[in-house]
């Protein structure tokens, strides 16, 4: 058995202008059946992480290696096999089916773009794959706007299968999508995944839908990997304040929790001196001088790995709810 | 009763998109309308506001505001009401602002056209981002160069300065990362207690309407299939559609179902 990672990320980094959006990331993705999750908030370059993975966008730095080749190095045909290798599925469907393209022709033109079908075999496939993401041939013959949101995602998810990718990178795949089709598209992927061995990265920001569906989990906060490990740990015992923190913040349907007088605004201030100071600082409610003057490593604590100079201290206190945080 | 809807009918040409039969929303209370996309939870909101009709919709039966009838009043009356006793926040409050204007503008136009003079404009416009937790910085600002929850104070403190009655806050929380979430949560349930503020939260995430909201409608296909105390709702449901809402709720702690 083949035990080197599927994919291995190595100190990527990727700039807008000044903006560092991805400061050098290292994360690795196994063989499929596997799931890993990528969370943070908006701005914390998730997506561009994502975009990178299937060479949307360029990197500035570092390595992106698939099945051992790099692939910031591709060029022409193999950057081609590499595309159909690893597909992407965006959050918005509309955005990413042709309007005037019946679902039947979208899939078969995404079915025999790498490969030439008999077609016959176009047609059986097409109807295979639409049966595989629940839905019944007759939507063949529909155009993206005659489906709803949820069957649109079910299409674009088909037609990312068509080609019989490795690697499937989901991002937000459904945070547009009402609750109750929400739980459906989560049953397709963890049926998806079982039958075709898929691995995949998925990017979300729901905590819930990441422990629901991958094993291990990288946390970002401004570029940069805060906490990375099984998703397990992370949600049961986060050790940075930050994942602290997005676990607090998730509401829960049971308990109502206790008033706590409401604190200044909350928004990540983009530190300007990356090189000297731990990002996070600026919200922590444990930081310190050192903190101030001295970026914390990733190092491995208690079964994962953490970027932070007190996470010892954090695991010890352990989180709270946010809104109790402040009301005692 | 701060906001009694009573037999209300919204109807696009002869498709009715919502037949409600009642909704109160008391003083200092906050009601949750849960549903999802086109249940008719929205358009029930722009009805307060009388915006349902220049949409293309006609619109009957009872929308009183303290006992003031709001369906068929005359325009001229429902924008002296508009903002300055119903105000509304949205979804993506960066797009709810004209680009073009910086925040201390639309703050006195606003303000102005509730008939406050300049001066005292700035003054309360001040207050109203103190009581949002801002800083008065903000108000020289461009609303491109707010975050989205900033974005939302905002647009919360104008219903503030303006002393609103009745907030009416559509997914106000929706397209916000969940740590920003919890604090606009914390600042409503804040708003209603110094303010005295009426809240009607439309959401379809039951997980915050628990925080937050005293009752819950859940609405369906434009009509309330359940409705009551939120913990009772949401935790003895009776309509197989709301269980099979909460049923629907991607939760922490149950494990990996992949």
């Amino acid at each position: 058995m083949n035990t080197t990672p599927l994919l291995e990320v190595r100190e990527l980094a990727v700039r807008f202008g000044s903006v560092r959006a991805v400061d050098g990331v290292s994360f690795e993705l196994a063989r499929g059946p596997f799931g890993l999750g990528l969370v943070g908030e908006s701005g914390s370059g998730k997506t561009t992480i994502a975009r990178a993975v299937v060479r949307l966008i360029d990197a500035d730095r570092g390595t992106i290696r698939f099945d051992g080749t790099d692939v910031l190095e591709l060029a022409g045909a193999a950057l081609r096999r590499y595309r159909q290798a690893a597909q992407i599925v965006f959050q918005d469907p509309d955005g990413t089916l042709d309007p005037r393209m019946r679902i039947g022709s979208a899939l078969a033109e995404a079915a025999t773009a790498h490969r030439r079908l008999p077609r016959q075999a176009v047609r059986e496939r097409v109807d295979r794959l639409l049966d595989e993401v629940g839905l019944d041939n007759q939507h063949r013959r529909r155009f993206p706007h005659q489906l709803s949101g949820g069957q649109r995602q079910r299409v674009a998810i088909a037609r990312a299968l068509a080609v019989e990718p490795r690697l499937l990178v989901l991002d937000e795949p459904t945070s547009a999508l009402d609750v109750t089709v929400q739980a459906r598209m989560l049953k397709l992927i963890a049926d998806l995944r079982d039958l075709h061995a898929l691995a995949y990265l998925l990017i979300s920001h729901n905590l819930a839908v990441v422990e629901q569906l991958c094993e291990e989990t990288v946390v970002l906060y401004l570029g940069k990997i805060v906490e990375a490990g099984p998703t397990d740990t992370l949600l049961s015992r986060p050790a940075h304040p930050y994942t602290q923190a997005l676990r607090a913040a998730v509401p829960d349907l049971e308990a109502k929790l206790p008033v706590r007088d409401a604190g200044a605004a909350d928004t990540p201030a983009r530190v300007d001196d990356w090189a000297s100071a731990c990002a996070y600082h600026p919200r922590c409610p444990l930081a310190i001088d050192r903190c101030r003057i001295e970026p914390p490593p990733l190092r491995a604590v208690e079964g994962r790995r953490v970027a932070c100079h007190r996470a010892e201290d954090a695991l010890a206190n352990g989180y709270r709810p946010l809104h109790a945080a402040s009301a005692e | 009763m701060k906001l009694a809807l009573r037999d209300l009918r919204i109807a696009f040409g002869r498709r009715t998109v919502v037949a409600l039969d009642e909704l109160d929303l008391e003083e200092e209370e906050i009601v949750g309308l849960v549903g999802e996309s086109g249940s008719g939870k929205s358009m029930t909101a722009l009805a307060v506001l009388g915006l349902a009709g220049p949409a293309g919709a006609t619109v009957q039966g009872s929308i009183a505001l303290d006992g003031l009838e709001l369906v068929g009043l005359p325009e001229r009356k429902l924008r002296d009401l508009r903002g300055r006793r119903v105000a509304m926040i949205f979804q993506s409050p960066v797009s709810a602002f004209s680009p073009v204007f910086r925040v201390g503008d639309i703050f006195i136009r606003a303000l102005r056209l509730h008939g406050i003079a300049r001066g005292d404009a700035v003054a309360r416009a001040q207050e109203a981002l103190r009581e949002v937790l801002l800083g008065p910085d903000l108000l020289h600002r461009y609303p491109h160069q707010l975050s989205g929850g900033q974005a939302q104070r905002i647009a919360i403190a104008l219903a503030v300065a303006l002393r609103a009655e009745v907030l009416l806050a559509d997914e106000p929380t929706s397209a916000l990362d969940v740590t920003v979430q919890a604090e606009i949560i914390d600042l409503l349930r804040l708003l209603r207690e110094r303010e005295r503020m009426s809240i009607l939260f439309i959401s379809h995430d039951l997980a915050v309407v628990a925080q937050l909201c005293d009752r819950v409608a859940v609405m369906r296909s434009g009509k309330i299939v359940e409705a009551g105390p939120t913990e009772n709702v949401l935790q003895r449901p009776t309509a197989a559609y709301t269980s099979e809402l909460i049923a629907a709720v991607p939760r922490l702690g149950t494990g990996r179902t992949a």
